[in-house]
């Protein structure tokens, strides 16, 4: 115990600035960033969602092949212009035909480019709202257990870095249709304006597209290198901001400065490292340009000065060499965007791919509002792996306006009850029946409407206190939400919030405690407005003076209504008609409070516990009784 | 519970008028140029590297003039060949000179940019650490990543893209201008004549698209939430079969944003097209009145092609005034955020001569304290507080929702500052001793811990990193986490928080008492830190810590009165003041508040919770 005292630290440690056991910042090693250059079946499921727009597409890829074509003739035309338009003593009666043809090529360029650059734009914007509408909309019927297992950000991720990087291809793809003509272009047309002039200019080419594939390699590592770095130091930052409370509270400060310079540092690094990789192209490609423009004066020259060739083809070749290396530049730029984008579309298809398990059978009916809302369990079996069930031929049934509680311990099958009656999942044996009828026989979106669900965690959505409350009930009136607030006792708190229910709510309802926001989630059900109610109480400790808000509020919820109770307050399920007790999946006893107490069986076990609810209950407690002779 | 959110100050900063842009602009110079050798090596460079940029042009003439003149009966064959051959080894070398100096132009001016932002990273993340709670409270933490990423990045590219550019924009339209117009008056016109349109243009264009971007990031960001707050709460969602009502607020999240982005489509689109007619149409006159020109013999095909030549190149850097301009705007206003938080005063500091906390009985006193959180007109949270704890003693403090409870365990490390009245250790104000210092000794173990994404240990140890494993292994069993964390297949070495494995409430709670252990404070204070761990584990965890209170002052805050019914003395707090006072039999004795509150958890019939 003494050496508990000694809050006197050893002060050299302070002096070995990096402790052992510190980090900041976390970081994931990021998803696969490039695929296959080429993946033709993704390239038909993308195609898939331009396809709607391939007239666009036609015609931008059309302008895109004019714009080219216009870059091509404007040095040409230059040279007819110096070669035939302005010889001394011609009179010059060529010039203003070939002005005219430059008129021409530049209004043509200046349509094209128009034409070509929204095209792509708009359209490349508008497949990437589709493929995020499309993949939104079908995350909303996919099955929850696939839900369960994926992380949001993961989702968040595929629905904006993945989809983003299609558009970048979108629009890369159809420009790079231009570079590869232009490329072509230039090549044919200077062969053909000489073709040993030209030949020698383009022996500069090869030697680029040797440095480059040298360099490109190399060159991407260090810009992921660099991009990783950033995000680290970028995490660290985060970290420190959402955790400045934890930090301070701890004194943590200094070592974290240093855990952080060192982060910072390395980014600085490989930052460095990157700009040199990116920026010892400049002077090659000047280079070589350089090198081809002296080759064109000295033989072009030579052979101007022979006679043999024309000055205003010389003047075209050193227009077009400043061209040239433009496109073998933004060609393997594209490169990457390519693998990036095939990576991406990969992940995008098998997000669209995850099976939806639960959709409407074809005659699937409408749940009336006017049916009885029993609710019936025959024979179910369920497991959310089929090998393991985790309900085994349970049975019940819960008559219109009757109140049922489900008791048991965790992993009992209470929560899978629960999501059987709205159909989250499918059974595998045996059948969920509503109002009478099997839940697949029914539509999905009139079955939803008929059950209310309170979840254990009050989901919140950023919005009015209104706008949470009414939710989809878009019809629902300031009234009928004021009211349903004031049955379950929210109304007072709600009012003393600056905007009373015009108040936006923070992230989640961050600006509200738990038990404000289960207040407003039972409000939320309350102007729902089903025939069944299905609620799983809150686990979570909730100030008493909350706590008893929300009983008097289970009260008035229930009222009416057909109710389904996961419970974990014994007040709770005191007051419920009947209690369900469920151990290991398995349906154990049924009755009321003083009918189970006679039963002396496991509630009357857990009840004789004496705690003040059966979520407190440790498992080795519970074990315990279970093996003990009821007294 | 913490204060209501005052609007913060810092995301209101949007244009900063032109004096305040001006300062900010110079600031950033002067920071910049505290990396005085790169900068001016960035500098130079660029003048250099545009002087070899502007040579290239009149080589390239005086080529095709030399060719010209044999064609004109001028010079000799050989002298000319030797002209050409001279004109292209010059061509050539200025080639490379000129790729060279852009490289060191290039890379030194994002060196400077890559210090300068490790500096200001360094900066922001002491300072974002240092600022109180108030600040923090106050603040979006959203927003703080947004000063410290993208406005960081902002000033970051000032010195590349706004001040270097401004330089080589300067030199070449500069230089280019003289030569031109001093060769031929009226061709330098024509051939200029699409600067100020294309510059201009672009200038206006850089600043509607940087409008139109902000804007849209707005847009994209209600879209981005309308989509995380689906998926996040799916449940909710099914559960209402409210999937058309989602998609709907999804359809108009999206649709205001894709309007949005073909807008911004069209006045790209509108500009850079405009601005290649106007390139080209500047071209064709120079061509024109140029060939007419050489037709009279006013002028050679070689200074023609040097003029054409002239325009290509200045055509992209003429393109780019606006990515200046956007750059220069971007710098400033992102600056104006920036060292607004890097400016801020820290409320919570050492005085420059503050001592060390020394603990020697450890004696807690609240002397007449009195507390409001910051933001104007806001009453008192606690009024006139006056109480003492000794060492080995435990006080307990409960009361309704709203009363305090949670503000008094924040005050005793200093989170936040005292309004009125002193609190003590010792007989030591804790405004006067230092800061580190008092926070070592007090303990505070939080509502909601803050779990950092790495392992169990580390976390363990968050606040002695220098811990032998021992002690991590001692602080674990006493907070109960020990058995459940070698049930674990990694141990002690999972990785838990925002990226690792989730932890249940109660386990996260656990490993935030044991984190507190591990700091063998004089005073440990528990702000309501027990609520999700069930009564029978929080029963083991105070039995585990008896062995320890009798060094320390133990202060628990909590609803739930098994959490505290053991304590010495139970102050209940109410609207900020103590309004009862005693130990649990004395406060049942009393029949007051307590009692009713200990009516209302216990279940009626049963005597008594087991203790």
């Amino acid at each position: 115990m003494t050496e508990q005292l000694e809050t006197t630290r050893d002060d050299s440690r302070d002096e070995e600035r990096r402790p052992p056991r510190a980090v900041v910042g976390s970081h994931r090693i990021e998803e696969e960033i490039f695929g296959k250059v080429f993946d033709t079946n993704i390239i038909r499921r993308i195609w898939a969602f331009v396809e709607p727009y391939r007239r666009k597409i036609y015609g931008a890829v059309a302008a895109v092949l004019a714009f080219t074509a216009m870059q091509l003739a404007i040095p040409l035309i230059i040279r007819y212009a110096i070669d035939h338009g302005m010889k001394p003593g011609t009179g010059g009666h060529a010039l203003p035909y070939i002005m005219a043809a430059f008129l021409v090529a530049i209004l043509v360029n200046f349509a094209a480019s128009y034409l070509q650059e929204t095209l792509v734009g708009s359209v490349a914007e508008d497949v990437l709202f589709d493929i995020r509408r499309a993949m939104f909309a079908h995350l909303q019927r996919v099955s929850l257990s696939w839900m369960d297992k994926t992380e949001v950000g993961r989702l968040m991720s595929r629905l904006q870095g993945d989809v983003n990087s299609m558009q970048e291809f979108l629009e890369t793809s159809v420009l790079s249709v231009g570079d590869i003509t232009l490329l072509f272009g230039i090549i044919v047309v200077m062969l053909t304006l000489d073709f040993k002039l030209g030949l020698l200019t383009l022996s500069a080419l090869p030697v680029l597209f040797v440095v480059r594939l040298f360099w490109l390699p190399r060159a991407r590592k260090s810009f992921m290198a660099a991009h990783e770095t950033n995000s680290i130091a970028n995490g660290a930052l985060a970290e420190a901001i959402h955790g400045v409370r934890a930090v301070q509270g701890m004194e943590r400060q200094s070592v974290n400065f240093t855990l952080f310079d060192d982060k910072v540092r390395a980014n600085l690094k490989t930052h460095l490292t990157a700009a040199r990789y990116a920026q010892v192209m400049v002077p090659i490609v000047d280079s070589l340009t350089g090198l081809a423009m002296a080759l064109v004066i000295v033989v072009g020259g030579a052979r101007v000065l022979n006679q043999a060739l024309d000055v205003g083809v010389m003047v075209a070749f050193l227009f077009y060499i400043q061209r040239f290396f433009d496109p073998i530049r933004s060609l393997t730029l594209q490169y990457s965007v390519m693998q990036r984008a095939m990576a991406s579309g990969q992940r995008l298809t098998e997000v669209l791919d995850v099976p939806v398990d639960i959709s409407d059978a074809p005659d699937a009916k409408t749940l009336s509002a006017d049916m009885d809302g029993s609710v019936e369990f025959r024979d179910v079996v369920f497991g959310y792996n089929p090998r393991h069930p985790v309900l085994k031929q349970v049975s019940f049934r819960v008559n219109p306006g009757e109140t049922v509680a489900l008791v048991g311990p965790t992993g009992s099958g209470k929560s899978s009850c629960m999501s059987l009656i709205h159909r989250f999942y499918d059974v595998q044996q045996g059948s969920v029946l509503v109002g009478g009828h099997d839940v697949r026989d029914l539509t999905q979106d009139s079955l939803g409407r008929q059950i209310a669900m309170v979840l254990q965690e009050p989901f919140l959505f950023t919005g009015t206190v209104l706008d949470n409350i009414r939710y989809h009930k878009t019809d629902a009136t300031r009234d009928d939400v004021m009211r349903a607030a004031q049955a379950v006792g929210a109304h007072d708190f709600i009012m003393r919030m600056p905007d009373g229910y015009d108040s936006v709510l923070g992230q989640r309802g961050g600006n509200l405690s738990l038990g404000q926001r289960q207040l407003i989630s039972f409000a939320r059900a309350l102007v729902a407005d089903a025939k069944i109610l299905v609620l799983d109480e809150a686990t979570a400790n909730i100030d008493s003076y909350t706590e008893m808000l929300i009983q008097k509020a289970l009260v008035k919820l229930l009222e009416g209504r057909t109710g389904l109770v996961i419970a974990h307050r014994l007040a709770t399920i005191r007051e419920a008609d009947r209690i369900i007790v469920l151990q290991n999946g398995e349906l154990v006893e049924s009755g009321n409070h003083q009918e189970l107490m006679k039963n002396e069986k496991l509630y009357a076990k857990l009840y004789d516990l004496n705690y003040s609810s059966f979520d407190d209950i440790p498992e080795d407690v519970i074990d315990d009784a279970m093996t003990r002779p009821a007294t | 519970m913490r204060a209501a959110r005052p609007s913060a100050s810092l995301a209101l900063v949007k244009a900063a008028g032109w004096g305040k842009g001006f300062s900010i602009l110079t600031r950033i110079t002067v920071m910049a140029f505290r990396h005085p050798w790169q900068a001016s090596l960035a500098i130079g460079a660029t003048l250099v590297a545009s002087a070899f940029q502007l040579a290239i042009p009149r080589l390239l003439g005086q080529a095709v003039d030399s060719t010209q003149g044999v064609l004109s009966g001028g010079s000799e064959g050989q002298a000319a060949q030797d002209a050409l051959l001279t004109t292209a080894l010059l061509l050539l070398g200025a080639s490379v000179m000129r790729g060279l100096f852009t490289l060191v132009q290039n890379y030194f001016s994002e060196a400077v940019g890559h210090h300068l932002g490790y500096r200001l990273r360094l900066a922001c993340y002491e300072k974002i650490q240092r600022l109180s709670f108030s600040f923090h409270d106050s603040m979006h933490s959203g927003d703080l990543i947004t000063v410290g990423l993208l406005d960081l990045e902002g000033v970051r590219m000032y010195f590349s893209t706004a001040l270097v550019r401004m330089v080589l924009l300067t030199v070449l339209i500069g230089m280019g201008a003289y030569l031109l117009l001093s060769t031929d008056l009226l061709l330098g016109l024509l051939a200029l004549s699409f600067v100020p349109f294309v510059g201009w243009r672009s200038s206006v264009t850089q600043l509607r698209l940087r409008a139109t971007w902000l804007e849209l990031q707005e847009r994209l960001s209600v879209l981005t939430r309308v989509m995380e707050e689906n998926l996040g709460g799916i449940r909710v969602v099914r559960a209402f079969a409210a999937q058309e009502h989602e998609l709907a607020k999804f359809e108009t999240a999206s649709q205001s944003a894709v309007e949005l982005a073909h807008q911004r489509v069209g006045i790209r689109v509108a500009n850079t097209s405009a601005m290649t007619f106007s390139f080209f149409v500047a071209m064709g006159l120079v061509l024109w009145v140029g060939g007419t020109k050489v037709m009279s013999g006013e002028m050679t095909v070689g200074t023609l092609t040097s003029f054409l030549t002239f325009m290509t190149i200045l055509q992209m850097p003429v393109r780019q005034l606006g990515l200046m301009v956007n750059a220069f705007a971007r710098a400033s206003t992102c600056g104006a955020r920036l060292f607004e938080l890097l400016d801020l005063d820290i409320a919570i500091k050492d005085d420059a001569a503050a001592p060390e906390l020394k603990v020697t009985e450890g004696t807690l006193r609240f002397e007449n304290v009195r507390f409001a959180y910051p933001a104007a007109d806001r009453e008192d949270v606690l009024v006139d507080l006056t109480f003492e704890a000794r060492r080995g003693e435990t006080i307990g403090i409960v009361g309704p929702p709203g009363s305090g409870k949670s503000t008094l365990a924040h005050l005793i490390p200093r989170f936040y500052d005292v309004t009125g009245g002193r609190i003590t250790l010792d007989g030591q104000d804790i405004r006067k001793v230092r800061l580190q210092s008092l926070r070592r000794s007090v303990a505070v173990v939080q509502q909601d811990s803050f779990l950092f994404t790495t392992t169990i240990e580390n976390n363990i140890a968050y606040g002695d990193p220098w811990a032998k494993e021992a002690h991590i292994e001692r602080a674990s069993e006493s907070a109960q986490l020990h058995n459940y964390v070698l049930g674990l297949p990694s141990g002690y070495d999972t990785v838990v928080g925002e990226r690792g494995v989730s932890l249940s409430g109660g386990q996260r709670q656990r490993l935030s008492i044991a984190r507190a252990l591990m700091l063998r404070p004089a005073v440990m204070v528990f702000d309501d830190s027990t609520a999700a761990i069930d009564a029978g584990t929080e029963q083991r965890i105070r039995s585990a810590m008896r062995r320890y209170a009798a060094d320390r002052i133990t202060i628990v805050v909590a609803h739930r009165l098994s959490s505290l019914m053991n304590a010495d003395r139970i102050l209940f707090l109410e609207a900020g003041r103590i309004v009862e006072s005693g130990t649990h039999a004395e406060l049942l004795a009393l029949g007051g508040r307590y009692k009713a509150l200990y009516d209302l958890q216990v279940r009626p019939g049963d005597e008594a919770l087991s203790a």
